[in-house]
């Protein structure tokens, strides 16, 4: 699975945002996403993409997110 | 049905207000319930609790929860089919929050709504919450355990301990209602409702705060709790769930879990009175009291429970010759009910204490924990706002160690100046409150 896909599938799950929304655009803050929202986030996609997500800086959208953890693979 | 439209479920506004004293003769406030919710085995809101109660309908069944199959308890009293969503939580609520989260929800909002308390016309730092839970998430406690185990320690939730934690629940009613006086989560095992309300009481009648979010919540129904409750010996193991939960019957073997939330909503009469509320009853006294005697049992003498009934009284200007009724913490254990029927004869006298009117929900509802004294305080404000004493489900053989007199039908017509509600916990914890009616 695309990692963009994992991405939507964890956000839909987890928050109830809906998946036209999350976008490779579309920033953390514009989601509702606050700082507990994406500490769980990052938990369930280090298991999901088996990956470390380390500690990271200066992710604000979707598609940092998505590249960061693309990064690692 | 027609019989029950007959009862006040949510208060009355006096007429006069201008006329009414709001201090004790002492200058303390006079508090009142202005509003009550309550998710119960019996469902959602507070109908269903007392039509339940009242029509001593057993809400008590088989574990839908999980599968029994390998443990010797059987029936619970669960909440069942409750879904988040449907009462007022959004997706993300309903997935994060635990059940007794949810529960606690549910029922602050009736009772907020009840209550027509409008937190934009209130100064919201004199609103406290005081909502405890005897255990807390257990839910989130195993699947934190089982996944550290399964699959080691990154894997563990990162919201793990404040989902799990017993005053999150207070804590997250403070953020959804923007209540910024005391919010506090007082843990007392079974005594947990109580103890929060008789809080709350002393914090208003003191002025420490004007209104108050008080009650307590429970999600017991789970596998660790079940087995650890069989294995105290605390649950009875009878098959019939009709027949399970007997509060001061001869053949009673132990309690029945239940789980769920009551919620009211107190304030000093000054300040019902003030914003026109409608008025379920007063809360005239509040006794609290330890055994200092064992982990689980009561002292079998109730001299702890015996000395917080009669605090309450005293608080309300009362001697046991006033006390309409006992809502008795009355759990179906062997060891509970003679030891409440001991105290309410040691606190009335041998033929006084035969005669006073006794109930309990627990045939009725099971034993809800940390939620009882909020769902029991509910049940009695209920009775002597309405001049009824409800029966008790499940009784049926007197014992001669309980020589009380358990109500077995509804006692209807019967006004009364004061009614007590018991409730006791693990570690010797006693509370008691006396309910009043209002009474301009």
């Amino acid at each position: 699975m695309a990692t963009i896909d994992t991405v939507k599938e964890v956000l839909s799950e987890n928050l109830d945002i809906d998946a036209d929304q999350i976008t490779e655009e579309a920033t953390m803050e514009a989601l509702g996403i606050d700082s507990l929202d994406m500490m769980e986030l990052i938990c369930d996609l280090e298991e999901k993409c088996d990956v470390e997500f380390g500690e990271p800086e200066g992710i604000e959208t979707i598609g940092q997110l998505v590249a960061h953890i693309d990064s690692l693979k | 049905m027609s019989e029950q439209t007959a009862f006040n479920l949510t208060g009355t506004a006096p007429a006069d207000p201008s006329s009414i004293q709001t201090r004790r003769p002492d200058g303390t406030h006079r508090v009142v319930i202005t509003g009550m919710g309550a998710v119960s085995p019996a469902g959602v809101g507070i109908p269903a609790l007392w039509d339940a109660v009242y029509g001593k309908k057993c809400c008590i069944g088989p574990i839908e929860r999980f599968d029994t199959t390998d443990y010797d308890v059987h029936n619970a009293a669960e909440v069942r089919g409750f879904d988040p969503v449907e009462h007022g939580m959004t997706k993300k609520e309903a997935r994060r929050f635990e059940r007794f989260v949810q529960y606690a929800i549910a029922a602050s909002d009736e009772a907020i709504e009840m209550a027509g308390l409008n937190m934009e016309d209130e100064d919201p730092t004199r609103v406290s919450i005081l909502f405890g839970s005897g255990i807390g998430g257990i839910d989130e406690l195993q699947s934190g355990f089982t996944t550290l185990l399964e699959k080691g320690p990154k894997r563990v939730n990162p919201l793990f301990v404040p989902t799990m934690i017993g005053n999150i629940a207070a804590g997250t009613l403070a953020i959804r209602y923007g209540m910024k006086g005391e919010c506090l989560d007082i843990v007392t095992a079974c005594a947990t409702g109580a103890n929060s309300i008789g809080t709350a009481l002393r914090d208003i009648r003191h002025g420490y705060t004007d209104v108050a979010l008080a009650g307590g919540t429970e999600e017991s129904i789970s596998p660790i709790c079940i087995a650890g409750f069989t294995n105290l010996s605390a649950l009875t193991k009878a098959e019939d769930p009709q027949c399970a939960s007997l509060p001061f019957d001869a053949r009673r073997a132990g309690f029945v879990a239940g789980e769920g939330a009551g919620a009211v909503v107190l304030e000093s009469l000054e300040h019902a009175l003030a914003r026109g509320a409608n008025i379920v009853a007063e809360i005239t006294g509040y006794g609290v009291t330890g055994d200092a005697y064992h982990m689980t049992a009561p002292s079998p003498d109730g001299e702890g429970i015996r000395r917080a009934m009669e605090q309450a009284l005293a608080e309300g200007g009362f001697t046991p010759a006033d006390l309409g009724h006992l809502n008795a913490h009355g759990t179906g254990t062997p060891a509970n009910d003679s030891t409440e029927s001991h105290a309410l004869i040691a606190l009335c006298g041998e033929e006084a204490g035969s005669k006073v009117p006794v109930t309990s929900v627990k045939g009725s509802i099971g034993h809800t924990l940390g939620a009882a004294g909020a769902l029991e305080a509910i049940i009695t404000a209920l009775s002597v706002a309405n001049d009824c004493v409800p029966p008790t489900c499940g009784f049926a053989e007197p014992d001669p160690d309980c020589a009380v007199a358990v109500a077995t039908e509804p006692i209807s017509g019967y006004r009364q100046k004061v009614a007590l509600s018991n409730s006791l916990g693990f570690g010797g914890h006693n509370a008691c409150l006396a309910i009043s009616p209002f009474e301009e």
